[in-house]
């Protein structure tokens, strides 16, 4: 879409007012400065689909709509998570999940280890849920992005 | 030549030949006022009384013209009065161009005096609207507002102008674009030739067609298109309320307008038909009543320049993205090139189908000797017009009764409020009119209710010298509401009744115009027609119409458009 201010309010503008769902938004400018490329995660049935990329399509702002999932595609999202850590056992254990899912600590403080993970949703909220025993005291996640596989692109 | 905002601003107008604006003044607007008036020889600046009637106005220049409507408005409530017109233009995507007034660009977000974020509220009703940050992208922001708003599905543009930009103490050089390039809008106005192929099969092969034909139609100018692919099928057309005149309701393959107060010969061949082709029509759900139980037996093919209308409601079979007009031609010259004709017995037995269903005569009405029936004013209407008149109408009984009765057998001759549905665009929308068409009869067919929504209208009417026929069918109540409890509320009417009317003929006479009240059948038609007679005066019809009169036929909210109440 156009790197314009109220673009995105249109995009998001339209979800609320015909009652689609977001799931999950990630927007920022892309190499060509005029351009900013947002990548929204939405779920429903064939003809809700059809009808929010007509709609998308329909905003002057909005430059082109592709639906991911119609390609063979990566996907990627991710979490910094910042967790309690005083206790030896704790911290071992962190360590130890951090690792299985190739997650990074990439601050701490005498109390707390701050861990970065990126895949898809799913590997996640598997991490998250990994995640469960130990004192979670902040979670925060990007949002999807996503590129189509092989030759596919969405160049303008 | 460098000029300042406010000259860019009227001279960029006198490019797109602008020669009628309809606006209300106010401080973040002065720049701008100041420079119109200078140029008062090239464009007429329209003095209303109330915003909303500035949109209205333009939407009735605008749909009686296929022009784009101009309208400029001040900032804070002057922007927020306008919104409901512009709200009503993108329902019925009327081409406008609104240009709202803003505080100085260094006090935006501070919630300066008549501030509003304009952008922000009428972002979900306008095709699209501009915040202009800099003197420089002035011109070239109007010419694409232009652009938009006109071409495509035609719909409201709104320019927010920050009063600096206009001050003149900066200026810059003055070169109006000729052409406009959004990379992101390119509307698609030629169908695609194999949907073109596929339509010619299904139309060739259908035993029961239909043409449900709307206001793409119109804004389209495919009239001429629409009717000869209709008299070289012989398949019967219906029109929506927005496509009324689209194709001449005198023909005899007019089966009248279709949906919750359609004809039962629409309705019914609608439920009945093998084969619906929807030509600039959105099946609106006034149009298909309970989707369920929508046309069950039809192939459905949709002609439309707007892919979202598509497939939004129904589901389609044929698409076909496009310019009616174009699509239409396209079709006819496909069809030309074929052998095949349609099956003649299957089209005989159709129409004798169809003129059993006329049968049952579903817009007869008594006119007795004690009250007044509205049917019969407007069909009194009709006849003294000869059809030929513009009728702007405000929302409710009286709108569908006109729809139902005046016989319109020209395109851009009934001007209402379609989508929104909005009381009070009577008035106003029929001052735009006149003003476009000088020398036609105008009539505005309106209620005791809807009337008094936009009734300060009068005075901009005087001001103007605006010879309108005002045909008020005043029966006491919100007559739509009334009818809406009689039926389902169980005749509990909260609120429908209107106490207190004025005195609609002092009224009348306070704003300097001729009021009659007609109580008596008998005084309908001199009444009428004094009115249309005088061309200099603004005439208020105040008709004492029968209070319980419901409009026939109805096809209740959740049927099917088989089951339709007749009587």
């Amino acid at each position: 879409m156009e790197n314009e201010s109220g673009a995105l309010s249109r995009v998001v503008g339209l979800f609320s007012a015909r009652g689609y769902n977001i799931e999950s938004l990630s927007v920022a400018p892309t190499d060509d400065d005029s351009l900013s490329r947002l990548t929204l995660v939405t779920s429903g049935s064939e003809q809700i689909i059809e009808q929010i990329i007509k709609q998308l399509n329909k905003l002057i702002e909005i430059v082109k709509v592709s639906d991911l999932s119609d390609f063979k595609y990566i996907e990627r999202e991710m979490m910094l998570l910042k967790v309690e850590a005083k206790h030896t056992d704790a911290i071992t254990s962190i360590k130890q999940v951090a690792d299985i899912f190739r997650g990074k600590i990439i601050d701490l403080s005498n109390k707390t280890f701050t861990i970065e993970v990126s895949g898809q949703g799913e590997k996640l909220d598997a991490f998250l849920e990994a995640m469960q025993d130990q004192i979670i005291i902040e979670v925060v996640r990007s949002g999807c992005i996503g590129i189509a596989r092989g030759s596919n692109s969405l160049k303008i | 030549m460098e000029l300042s905002g406010a000259k860019i601003f009227v001279e960029s107008l006198k490019a797109e030949g602008v020669d009628t604006i309809f606006g209300y003044p106010g401080g973040a607007v002065l720049f701008l006022y100041d420079e119109l008036d200078k140029a008062a020889a090239d464009i007429d600046h329209i003095l209303v009384r109330h915003e909303q009637a500035a949109i209205h106005a333009a939407e009735g220049y605008a749909k009686s013209t296929n022009k784009v409507g101009v309208a400029i408005v001040t900032s804070g409530p002057g922007a927020t009065n306008a919104v409901t017109g512009i709200a009503d233009a993108h329902l019925d995507s009327v081409p406008l161009v609104v240009f709202t007034g803003q505080v100085p660009r260094a006090l935006i977000g501070n919630d300066a005096f008549q501030e509003v974020d304009i952008i922000g509220i009428t972002r979900p009703c306008v095709k699209h609207n501009f915040l202009v940050k800099s003197l420089e992208d002035l011109a070239p922001t109007i010419k694409k507002a232009f652009y938009i708003a006109s071409t495509g599905r035609p719909g409201p543009v709104l320019i927010d102008i920050p009063k600096d930009i206009t001050d003149g103490k900066e200026k810059c050089e003055f070169e109006y674009p000729e052409e406009v390039n959004i990379r992101s809008y390119n509307p698609n106005n030629k169908g695609n030739p194999r949907q073109i192929r596929l339509a010619a099969d299904a139309l060739l092969e259908a035993k029961t067609p239909i043409l449900y034909t709307g206001g793409g139609v119109i804004l389209s100018g495919a009239s001429s298109e629409l009717t000869e692919l209709a008299r070289m099928l012989n398949y019967p057309v219906t029109n929506t309320l927005m496509g009324l005149g689209a194709f001449p309701a005198s023909d005899p393959q007019f089966v009248g307008m279709l949906g919750m107060h359609g004809t039962y010969e629409a309705n019914m061949a609608m439920h009945k038909s093998d084969l619906v082709v929807a030509i600039g029509s959105r099946f609106d759900d006034r149009v298909t009543g309970n989707i369920e139980k929508f046309c069950p037996n039809a192939k459905i093919i949709h002609v439309d320049i707007d892919p979202a209308s598509i497939s939004k409601n129904v589901m389609v079979d044929i698409p076909i993205v496009g310019d009616v007009k174009q699509v239409l031609a396209d079709l006819i010259d496909e069809l030309k090139k074929r052998n095949e004709k349609p099956d003649k017995e299957a089209n005989t037995e159709w129409w004798n189908t169809i003129n059993e269903w006329r049968k049952t005569d579903c817009l007869r009405y008594d006119q007795g000797e004690e009250l007044i029936t509205a049917q019969y004013v407007i069909d009194k209407l009709w006849q003294l017009t000869h059809g030929d008149a513009f009728v702007c109408s405000d929302v409710g009984q009286h709108q569908m009764w006109a729809a139902q009765y005046y016989r319109f057998d020209k395109p851009n001759r009934w001007i209402n409020s379609g989508g929104l549905g909005t009381m009070g665009f009577g008035l106003p929308s029929a001052m735009g009119v006149q003003l476009a068409h000088p020398d036609e009869t105008v009539a505005c067919i309106t209620g005791d209710g809807s009337i008094q929504m936009c009734i300060q209208e009068l005075a901009t009417c005087l001001q103007y010298q605006l010879p309108l026929n005002i045909i008020s069918l005043n029966n006491g109540y919100l007559g739509m509401v009334r009818q809406w409890q009689e039926f389902f509320y169980q005749k509990r009417y909260a609120m429908s009744y209107m106490d207190s009317l004025p005195d609609f003929v002092k009224l009348a006479e306070a704003y300097g115009h001729v009021g009659l009240q007609i109580k008596n059948p008998a005084d309908v038609e001199g009444a009428l027609k004094e009115a249309i007679d005088n061309k200099q005066r603004l005439y208020f019809l105040d008709f004492i119409t029968n209070p319980e009169e419901n409009v026939y036929p109805m096809i209740p909210a959740g049927a099917g458009q088989n089951e339709m109440i007749l009587v």
